[in-house]
């Protein structure tokens, strides 16, 4: 490929690119990202590889995989353009249909098309489906238009445009003052305006200054930057070289964890074929500029997603963070200003420099701008990853976007902000969310996991599986968070499996101001998030646990029993033959017994209970009840007794 | 070097630029509590009982002395009733892996501490890492360090190094705040286990 050498060039290429896409001729585009590999989407491309083939449309049907679409849990995804027909769930024995029916006879196979789980309603494009119709996909929507191995893809969708304008009309300080008017908060965490950011670190002095890419998403079920590097690698490319000339900074580092090994090809492919093209090295487009960017494999710290750390372990060091003064602004790596974003932030800069300032700020709160990548997962309909404006409520996250709670079942709680963040109950739904919304709340944006939560998660539980995840990822380095976080887990623990004493609410309360105002970093200091707002939204539970032995939701081990209702039960022998532990006792026409001392609380009986009979019932905070004399306990069928 | 005036306890005190909040303080009597620091290494921040809130750009904030450098109008505080409830807490959490330490048992005196507030786990080490750090940078030989990480971290020494190195010197063993037996027994264990290898292999 020849290099580009001019903006003008660029310009060029592009509108040559543009030349050669007729808009009319069918494309395929098949959902590649890291969810839909887990749903075996290789063996659909592999299908419709074969069949377009077989039927001769290799030429004239364009077959394109991209990036994660977001609705991940309907993947794989298939959209067949120019109708935009979005087809969900699509295994390898779908695609011939699809290809004679939709591609050829331009007719819809109705079966894979989304159908709405509680109104019945059916959407043939996926800009109609209610999950993404309710979203607002400035950074995301691109995914689903380009293959992220092709930078042809990207530039036919208006890609490195924002180069090409910093490049030729702006000077550094005028791509600083632009972020900042943009108001552009860290998506990492932090919510740190990020002009700021870049402003104090091109004002250090040093030599040499570096950028860095922090991919190490480390929360539990958050994705949003494995989908954009993996998706649109060249998007952060872009963001990161405009961000460097702001700064001055001549060298990138992409910190990327080597558990997302898509996301690592993907970003180090761009990284070539850019440098080929002259987007990356020496005097990019004429315009004087050098810039180079090397790919770095976290080994699977959470705690090197906390910038001081992310750094000593790129200089080689355990990955340990470092105290705040000096910033790394100042000081970063090798000693030199360095400046640290999130994926989700270099992504929005393309976009920030497109629209301009003005139009960036059009959208959002009085002090959160543009949108928000979250990962909504749990006990939600439609899980995967949504973009929506920043203010957009809770409610409509959970309910318009994510289709409710499954099953009928009742909405709990929706925990934000990863491991250290906090969790909001019904009364919170309606709140805003934003930065500084969320905070207030007691959790926090993080880098954006929302956990939804129902009534049968119990919340002593679910805090001491955050301060289990945090204990273990914990660096040990300080008092507050090495031996804070496990004491704090030693008393959750005890909680949930009944040993709760009293006390105990006030000495997590304790520890929690010790870890969260004296700790060294993030981690330690956002540690007791999970627990304080457990504490101030569920304490019910908490005491329940601890005066009366009581799990409300009916979830820790130690504190139910199940119970088979006399009443109800019909002898039908399903749950003896499910038990694991021979612990029912029973037989035919005799009413079936737990004996708890045998039960392993698995939970066999009750799904094998048939509903009709409902006879299995989990107790909790109450003795069971004394089983029938065993003379009572034969059932005297009615059609036997006439 | 350029001098900065800051306020410690309300008192007015002058530090010169890059100094911290714990030597600003020492130098004019004002003391607060160390155990993972020594004057020789690089500060660390690990125990954090030298804690001390400050007011600085229109937020308060508990930072750790050692560490944190003083900057023009700094308002400090040593002593107040928060950091006493954190430094009693710290206190209380080390004492469950080194209930012995003469430093941990006086500070426990002045916080207040009950030394068995949490169940006993006595490794003797609170990780203050003053034998790492001494052995790295003034000794440079590496022979003792940490591995894992969080409540597993334990300090190792490195049998290959510490067998030529360590009988001669032991300089680190007065520095443990917790007595130098952990630092002694690791080292034993260390040498001994080296000592075993060509035995069992034979």
């Amino acid at each position: 490929m020849p290099r580009i050498n001019s903006t003008a060039e660029l310009d060029a290429l592009r509108l040559d690119i543009l030349s050669t896409r007729n808009p009319e001729k069918p494309c395929i585009t098949l959902c590649s990202g890291s969810a839909c590999q887990a749903t075996h989407c290789r063996k659909v491309a592999a299908a419709l590889d074969l069949e377009l083939e077989k039927q001769g449309l290799t030429n004239t049907v364009h077959f394109r995989k991209t990036g994660c679409h977001g609705f991940c849990e309907q993947g794989p995804i298939i959209v067949i353009y120019p109708e935009g027909v979005c087809y969900l769930k699509v295994q390898p024995a779908d695609i011939p249909e699809i290809v004679s029916q939709t591609l050829v006879a331009k007719k819809i196979v109705e079966r894979l098309i989304y159908v709405d789980p509680t109104t019945g309603e059916k959407a043939v494009k996926e800009e109609d489906i209610p999950f993404y119709k309710n979203q607002q996909r400035l950074v995301l929507g691109l995914n689903t238009r380009i293959d992220p191995k092709s930078l042809e893809d990207y530039l036919a969708v208006g890609g490195y445009q924002a180069l090409t304008k910093v490049l030729t009309e702006m000077s550094p300080e005028q791509v600083i003052d632009e972020v900042k008017a943009a108001s552009l908060r860290g998506r990492g965490g932090g919510g740190f305006p990020a002009g700021l950011k870049w402003e104090a670190c091109r004002n250090a002095t040093g030599d040499a200054k570096y950028v860095i890419v922090n991919c190490d998403e480390g929360d539990p079920g958050a994705y949003m930057d494995r989908s954009l590097m993996e998706g649109n690698p060249y998007c952060v490319l872009e963001g990161l070289l405009i961000g460097a000339y702001a700064i001055g900074a001549h060298e990138g580092y992409i910190y990327v964890r080597q558990e997302y090994p898509l996301a690592v090809e993907n970003v180090m492919a761009a990284i070539k074929t850019a440098e080929e093209f002259g987007l990356l090295g020496k005097n990019i487009l004429s315009s004087g500029f050098d810039f180079i960017i090397k790919v770095h494999k976290g080994a699977g710290a959470f705690v090197c997603g906390e910038e001081t750390a992310l750094i000593m372990s790129l200089e080689g060091k355990v990955g340990e963070p470092k105290s705040r003064p000096p910033y790394p602004a100042v000081r970063g790596l090798w000693g030199k200003p360095t400046n640290i974003n999130n994926v989700e932030t270099w992504a929005n800069i393309p976009l920030v420099i497109n629209k301009g300032a003005a139009e960036f700020t059009s959208i959002g709160t009085e002090g959160s701008k543009g949108t928000k990548i979250f990962s909504l997962v749990g006990k939600v309909n439609n899980t995967g990853l949504v973009e929506v404006p920043m203010g957009v409520t809770l409610r409509d996250i959970v309910y318009k976007i994510g289709g409710g709670i499954p099953g009928g079942k009742k909405y709990k709680a929706i925990q934000t902000g990863g491991p250290a963040g906090g969790c909001m109950p019904e009364s919170l739904l309606d709140m805003e969310v934003d930065f500084d919304q969320l905070t207030k709340a007691g959790s926090m944006m993080g880098s954006g996991g929302m956990i939804v939560l129902d009534e049968e998660t119990c919340m002593v539980d679910f805090a001491r599986y955050f301060l289990g995840f945090l204990a273990d990822e914990s660096c040990g380095k300080c008092v507050p968070c090495r031996e804070g976080v496990k004491q704090m887990l030693n008393i959750l623990t005890r909680i949930t499996r009944g040993k709760g004493k009293q006390g105990d609410i006030e000495l997590l309360e304790e520890l929690a101001e010790v870890a969260g105002s004296a700790a060294l970093c993030a981690l330690g200091k956002g540690a007791p998030n999970p627990v304080l707002s457990t504490i101030r939204h569920f304490r019910d539970e908490y005491e329940a646990h601890i005066n009366d032995r009581n799990c409300p939701a009916l979830s820790c081990k130690e504190l139910i029993s199940y119970y088979i209702d006399p009443e109800k039960c019909q002898a039908c022998l399903s749950c003896g033959r499910k038990c694991p532990a021979e612990a029912i006792d029973g037989g035919k026409n005799l009413v079936h017994v737990v004996i708890q001392d045998k039960c392993t609380k698995c939970g066999s009986c009750l799904e094998a209970c048939p509903a009709r009979f409902g006879a299995v019932r989990k107790i909790s905070g109450e003795p069971v009840p004394a089983s029938l004399p065993q003379e009572s306990r034969t059932i005297v069928r009615k059609s036997k007794q006439s | 070097m350029s001098e900065l005036l800051l306020q410690i306890d309300g008192r007015e005190v002058t530090a010169r630029a890059g100094a911290t909040i714990l030597e600003a303080a020492q130098s004019v009597g004002i003391s607060i509590p160390t155990l993972c620091h020594h004057e020789k290494l690089e500060a660390h921040g690990g125990c954090r009982i030298c804690s001390v809130e400050v007011d600085a750009r229109g937020r308060t904030s508990v930072v750790a002395a050692c560490l944190y450098p003083v900057e023009q109008d700094l308002v400090v505080r040593t002593r107040t009733r928060k950091l006493e409830r954190i430094r009693k807490s710290l206190v209380e959490m080390m004492m469950a892996h080194a209930p012995d330490s003469e430093q941990l048992q006086a500070l426990a005196v002045e916080y207040g501490a009950d030394k068995d507030r949490y169940g006993k786990e006595v490794s003797f080490c609170i990780h203050c890492g003053l034998c790492v750090r001494y052995c790295a940078e003034i000794k440079k030989k590496n022979a003792v360090g940490f591995i894992d990480r969080g409540p597993r971290k334990e300090i190792c020494f490195i049998p290959e190094i510490a067998a030529k190195e360590c009988w001669e010197c032991k300089e680190c063993f007065p520095l443990c705040p917790t007595s130098a037996l952990q630092a002694a027994f690791v080292l034993v264990k260390a040498l001994t286990s080296q000592a075993d290898e060509p035995e069992r292999k034979a």
